[in-house]
């Protein structure tokens, strides 16, 4: 977004302040809605009614949880790690709002609606999520009890692991566009979306988001039955609130990069459909694969952790470091290549 | 300017605080977390100077990976705290050895930089070229001019993670391994066989 006040003084400042709150708080109201949708869909799956009770069709019924998380004790245990113990939420929380500074939302009259538009948006993307792992790694170690410990462990190798497998997608991608800023990853996608000659990169971006956010069927830091609930064990009222938050906001996170990655982002399916504005068309992308996330998590039995590292480098390493190679060589080999010269 | 002058401070100050702070705490999980925050911040100066490439790629792979690794095995360590302040001052010279020898080195790199450019040969090399992305820049650098040392620095470092595995890698007796492909081969004929049983009987 332009800045009416461009002389670089307190001003420019205001004028961020309002810009980040213009993306932050729609985001921590979907995030509340998101939580609503995702136990909706789940409890369709399973036949039952899900939250109902609170407003019109239980759709206030995160904002009842909202409030009684805020108002319960905050338990702290004796042992813990006072420092960290309070700093992996804020982290988590933090670091899950800061990405959606790059996100663009397309054009209103002319307006290009983004906070940040850098150079290197999907580099920026890739690292403040892969410094999503602090958060978890840090709540295992400073609640000082084993199964929190078990799973920031557990939560640390499978984040590397899928990482590696995430940035060779990227690559991919990258190599069609020849540009790291995220507007023109979109723009690249004008023709076509990239999900028709990626296919198979679009599926492994898309089971590896799963494992990145923790989703089911790679839940297994926070899995139920085994570690209690992982990492969160010790954490009550806001602190644990903040875990739920950032969680939801990192999955609608990957969701807005699968959209733009694959899916055009802001573009309309059709060029005739050009009078419905960009940022409608990425919220609707957003929640149709937060819908596919959900759709996922009710359907899908659980890894077990040696075929979760299993699928992770044995399978999906080798197929997208292969496809880095037969990209590569088929923009070179057809002369397709973005940028020339 | 006056923003981006406070954000330089403040970042710097950081830094320096937290780079103290890793050879200060007691507790080596602490240490690593403060190298994380100085590695952070860092990437925070390069974004300021205008090299965002350089930045992202230190977050990404310092923070994102090695320092995940460093406080993987430092957590899963049984550290003796007493035990571990004992050695300080037996190696307190060699350190300041070192530290000194790299202080002298950076006085002189950026001091012939600020007081005798003609020296040098050069000016500092500028963040942002012209017209050109620094992703863009820094990939025609290491692709025409250092090609044999970036592919050399490439084989050094394959090498070295082939004798690492190499290694430490074991194979135990006895270990229960998953086998997809012969999981994937069994078929009803060779693994269930039918047996009419008569009532009455066993088999």
């Amino acid at each position: 977004m332009a800045n009416p006040w461009p002389d670089n003084g307190l001003l420019t400042l205001v004028w961020f302040v309002l810009c980040i709150l213009a993306v932050m708080l729609p985001v921590v109201l979907a995030v509340a809605f998101v939580i609503y949708f995702d136990r909706k869909i789940w409890a369709a799956m399973q036949l039952r009614r899900g939250p109902n009770v609170v407003g019109p069709f239980g759709i206030l019924q995160s904002f009842a949880d909202g409030i009684k998380l805020v108002l319960k004790e905050t338990v702290v245990p004796a042992s813990a790690n006072k420092g960290v113990f309070f700093i992996a939420p804020v982290l988590t929380f933090v670091l899950a709002m800061v990405a959606w500074a790059v996100i663009p939302w397309g054009y209103i009259n002319g307006v290009k609606l983004v906070i940040s538009d850098i150079n290197v948006g999907i580099l920026y993307l890739f690292a403040i999520s892969s410094l999503g792992v602090y958060g978890i790694i840090m709540s295992g170690w400073a609640s000082n009890s084993r199964y929190p410990f078990l799973g920031g462990l557990r939560s640390a190798a499978q984040m590397v692991s899928y990482e590696v497998s995430i940035g060779f997608v990227l690559i991919t991608v990258l190599l069609c566009v020849g540009s790291l800023n995220l507007s023109d990853i979109i723009e690249a996608q004008r023709n076509m979306w990239f999900f028709i000659p990626l296919f198979p990169m679009f599926i492994i971006f898309l089971i590896s988001a799963l494992a990145e956010t923790n989703r089911p069927p790679f839940d297994l830091p926070e899995a139920e039955a085994e570690l209690v609930a992982g990492y969160q064990v010790e954490y009550s009222s806001m602190t644990f609130a903040m875990f739920w938050l950032g969680e939801y906001a990192n999955i609608l996170l990957m969701c807005a990069m699968i959209s733009i990655l694959f899916f055009g982002g802001w573009l309309p399916p059709f060029a005739f459909l050009d009078f419905i504005p960009g940022p409608i068309w990425l919220i609707l992308k957003i929640a149709v694969f937060f819908f596919v996330f959900s759709w996922v998590k009710a359907a899908v039995p659980r890894y077990r952790y040696d075929q979760l590292m299993r699928l992770g480098w044995k399978v999906f390493l080798p197929i997208s470091l292969g496809a880095v190679v037969v990209v590569s060589g088929f923009l070179v080999a057809f002369d397709l290549l973005p940028n020339k010269g | 300017m006056i923003l981006q002058t406070i954000t330089f401070y403040l970042f710097a100050a950081i830094t320096i605080a937290a780079g103290f702070m890793v050879i200060a705490a007691r507790n080596p999980v602490h240490s690593v977390l403060y190298l994380i925050l100085a590695f952070f911040t860092s990437a925070g100066l390069f974004v300021l100077i205008g090299a965002e490439f350089i930045a992202m790629i230190l977050v990404i792979v310092y923070v994102g990976a090695v320092a995940v690794l460093f406080l993987f095995v430092v957590m899963m360590l049984d550290i003796n705290f007493t035990e571990l302040r004992q050695g300080f001052l037996q190696y307190l010279p060699i350190g300041g050895l070192i530290g000194l020898a790299l202080l002298i080195e950076l006085i002189m790199v950026v001091g012939v930089w600020q007081f005798g450019p003609e020296v040098a040969g050069h000016a500092i090399p500028q963040a942002t070229t012209n017209g050109m992305t620094n992703t863009e820049a820094l990939g025609n650098i290491i692709y025409t001019q250092y090609v044999y040392a970036f592919q050399a620095a490439g084989v050094i470092l394959l090498i070295a993670m082939i004798g690492a595995i190499v290694l430490t890698h074991r194979t135990r007796p006895g270990v229960k391994k998953q086998r997809i492909s012969s999981q994937v081969y069994r078929d009803p004929k060779t693994t269930i066989e039918v047996k009419k049983i008569k009532p009455g009987q066993g088999i």
